[in-house]
């Protein structure tokens, strides 16, 4: 990733609108040709973020760069990025055929290459013949193909797209993940994707900024994001999982013993960090990484009752409530097997599943935000 | 019974709606009768004739009136719908202070009276000496033709997709070229009706060109009612006759216009 180069650096911006701190010393660098989705909870400044980028805000500090160029006092018609805006923006008035060819118009280009070339991206995505339609014949994915059409055909650097499929139906969402992750790859555009969906940034995206409140809370991989989610709000945000409110209280190596409200058990020291003793954590585990047996487990101690059963698909969720009331879930294939409704079990884990997280910082910045905002 | 009763009052609502269009056809149709009448008194129809019709070009002071009429009908058209249009732009894109304010100045000049108004241009008319004539007509109409202008973009203006013009700067189209490739457009319908009723509003005014217009510079309203002090003659209702078919016709081929698939 190092050697790749940087196409849009963001460097310390923040956003504020009247009273309200939208975008917090935001620091992120994106390089050619990825695919980052900015993924967090509707509120948190994403599209305000992208909007910096395409030019329709000015940061209120720090600075953006796209190619190495300042341009955060550039109009959006300077901008060499497009946008694919989270409502289409079609123009009304206008077939297909106009709506695709705009940028180039606005460019001045030769009328048999703006035909050659709305056609060629009409074929892209699949709307061949749907030239002198209006917006208001298209059905909503037809109208979203249209939208990223207008937008690559004047072949941007970096492509922004604001939760382009957050109106589509679930079915024709997955369809259309696939189809622009394939388009992404063929032409090789750094795409900058909005989402709140975590699923749908999991499935797409080369990295994830996964975002909490204007706060940039994690960069990384999808794989890294869901197996080492660095805050609280990360590992309770992506996929689902068990978090434990925990102590560190014995470290030998990289095995230390956690100390849990109810119980205790154990986990992984990261390496390189240092805990002072008896520092609060948080412990996550994944449902799918809580192990269960009759026995009790050396260096485990947490009992539970199994309360309730879902099948969802070929999965198993299992409900098990410990002493404190916590419901910690379990889930596995419906091949595998799962404790049973009523039973008294034993919980554990390899000690390399479980994620600790520093809850300092994080909390004390949760509690004055909570507190500024009248506890959201 | 009940089935009796239902159909009564079905009949009845009936017959009032066909009272309601005689009632406002009926004086229309009177002046259509009267305008092919061999009489020159307007009390019996005596017999069918195109005479007033064939003498009307010969009417001079009453086309001159009807020239003046189209020709400040048209330019103050135009001027009120090109200073409504941007002003409603305008104050629906920028938000500022006191801009409630200016909506409810704009209210204003629609609810006064029309001889307040009237009056207070003739005031303005004298105090900077603007000549009494065309052109103070044409200020006077377009003045009180361009808060209804605004009214009809507000109400097109308030469905309008911002993001739309986005769409276009982000596409690289400049301020200007995104206005007049795409906002102006899209808002079309409200600047077109807003146009016609301020063509409308000129045509039949009557109260303000009167404290308005100079000697030499009568319109077809003041002119019939000047005439009406000496008895209106059938070629009034000629050429009224003709003015109500081209106003049908205009409203029919509009009407016909707006069915077009293109939504905004
Ligand atoms: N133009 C604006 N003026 C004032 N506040 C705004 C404006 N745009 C966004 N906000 C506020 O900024 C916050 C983040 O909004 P947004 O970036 O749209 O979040 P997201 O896209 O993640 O849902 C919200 O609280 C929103 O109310
Ligand atoms: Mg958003």
């Amino acid at each position: 990733m190092e050697e790749r180069r940087a196409i849009v650096e963001i460097k310390n911006v923040n956003k504020i609108f009247g009273e309200n701190h939208v975008v917090h010393d935001l620091d992120l660098t994106i390089y050619e040709g990825e695919f980052l989705t900015m993924l967090g909870p509707s509120g948190c400044g994403k599209t305000t973020i992208l909007r910096m980028i395409g030019g329709f805000e000015e940061p209120s500090g720090g600075q953006i760069l796209v190619e190495g160029e300042r341009v955060e006092e550039k109009e959006p018609f300077e901008r060499n990025v497009n946008t694919v805006f989270q409502s289409y923006a079609l123009f009304p008035h206008m077939d297909i055929f106009n709506n695709v060819a705009y940028g180039l118009k606005m460019k001045k280009v030769k009328k048999e290459e703006i035909s050659r070339r709305v056609k060629e991206m009409l074929a892209l995505v699949q709307l061949n013949g749907f030239e002198k339609r209006y917006p208001s014949q298209l059905s909503g994915g037809q109208k979203q193909r249209v939208a990223i059409a207008r937008a690559l055909i004047n072949r941007p650097k970096v492509l922004l797209l604001d939760e382009p499929l957050g109106a589509l139906d679930l079915k024709l969402r997955k369809e259309m993940q696939l189809e622009l992750k394939n388009l992404q790859k063929k032409l090789g555009i750094t795409f900058v994707y909005v989402t709140h969906d975590q699923e749908e940034a999991l499935a797409m995206s080369d990295r994830i900024a996964v975002m909490n409140q204007g706060y940039l809370d994690q960069l990384d991989t999808p794989e890294k994001v869901y197996e080492k989610p660095v805050t609280r709000f990360v590992a309770d945000f992506i996929g689902e999982s068990n978090i434990f409110e925990a102590t560190m209280s014995e470290i030998t190596g990289n095995t230390a013993s956690i100390g849990l409200e109810v119980g205790y058990a154990l986990g992984l020291a990261e390496e390189g960090v240092t805990y002072a003793p008896s520092e609060m954590v948080y412990a996550c585990v994944r449902p799918e990484k809580v192990l269960f047996s009759q026995e009790t487990i050396e260096g485990f101690n947490i009992k539970g009752v199994v309360r309730e059963q879902i099948y969802v698909g070929n999965i198993i969720k299992s409900n098990v409530i410990i002493a404190n009331g916590q419901t910690v879930k379990i889930s596995r294939l419906d091949i595998d097997e799962v404790p049973k409704v009523g039973e008294r079990i034993n919980l554990y884990w390899n000690s390399d599943d479980v994620v600790i997280m520093k809850s300092r910082g994080y909390q004390i910045r949760s509690v004055i935000e909570n507190a500024s905002l009248g506890g959201n | 019974m009940r089935n009796r009763r239902k159909k009564f009052g079905s009949v009845l609502s009936n017959i009032y709606s066909y009272l309601v269009y005689l009632f406002l056809y009926l004086p229309i149709f009177v002046v259509l009768l009267f305008s092919f009448n061999t009489s020159k008194r307007n009390i019996v129809f005596e017999g069918f004739t195109f005479e007033w019709y064939l003498r009307l070009p010969d009417n001079d002071s009453l086309l001159n009136a009807y020239g003046n009429t189209l020709f400040v009908g048209c330019i103050s058209t135009v001027i009120a719908t090109v200073i409504g249009t941007l002003a409603s732009y305008g104050m629906s894109k920028y938000k500022f202070k006191g801009k409630g304010i200016i909506d409810i100045l704009l209210y204003i000049p629609v609810v006064i009276p029309e001889i307040v108004l009237g009056i207070s241009l003739l005031a303005i008319f004298n105090l900077s000496n603007v000549p009494m004539g065309l052109t103070s007509l044409i200020i006077a109409h377009a003045t009180f033709s361009i808060p209804f202008v605004v009214f009809t973009v507000n109400a097109r203006l308030a469905g309008f997709d911002r993001s739309v013009e986005e769409a276009a700067m982000d596409l690289g189209a400049g301020r200007l070229k995104t206005f007049f490739t795409v906002t102006l457009p899209i808002i079309m319908p409200g600047v077109i009706s807003g146009a016609f009723l301020a063509f409308t509003l000129s045509v039949d005014d009557i109260i303000i060109s009167f404290f308005t217009t100079g000697p030499g510079s009568n319109t077809f309203p003041l002119k019939v009612m000047e005439l009406t002090k000496t008895g209106v003659t059938p070629d009034v209702y000629a050429l009224t006759t003709i003015v109500f078919i081209v106003t049908v016709a205009v409203t029919f081929l509009s009407q016909r216009d707006k069915k077009k698939p293109v939504k905004g």
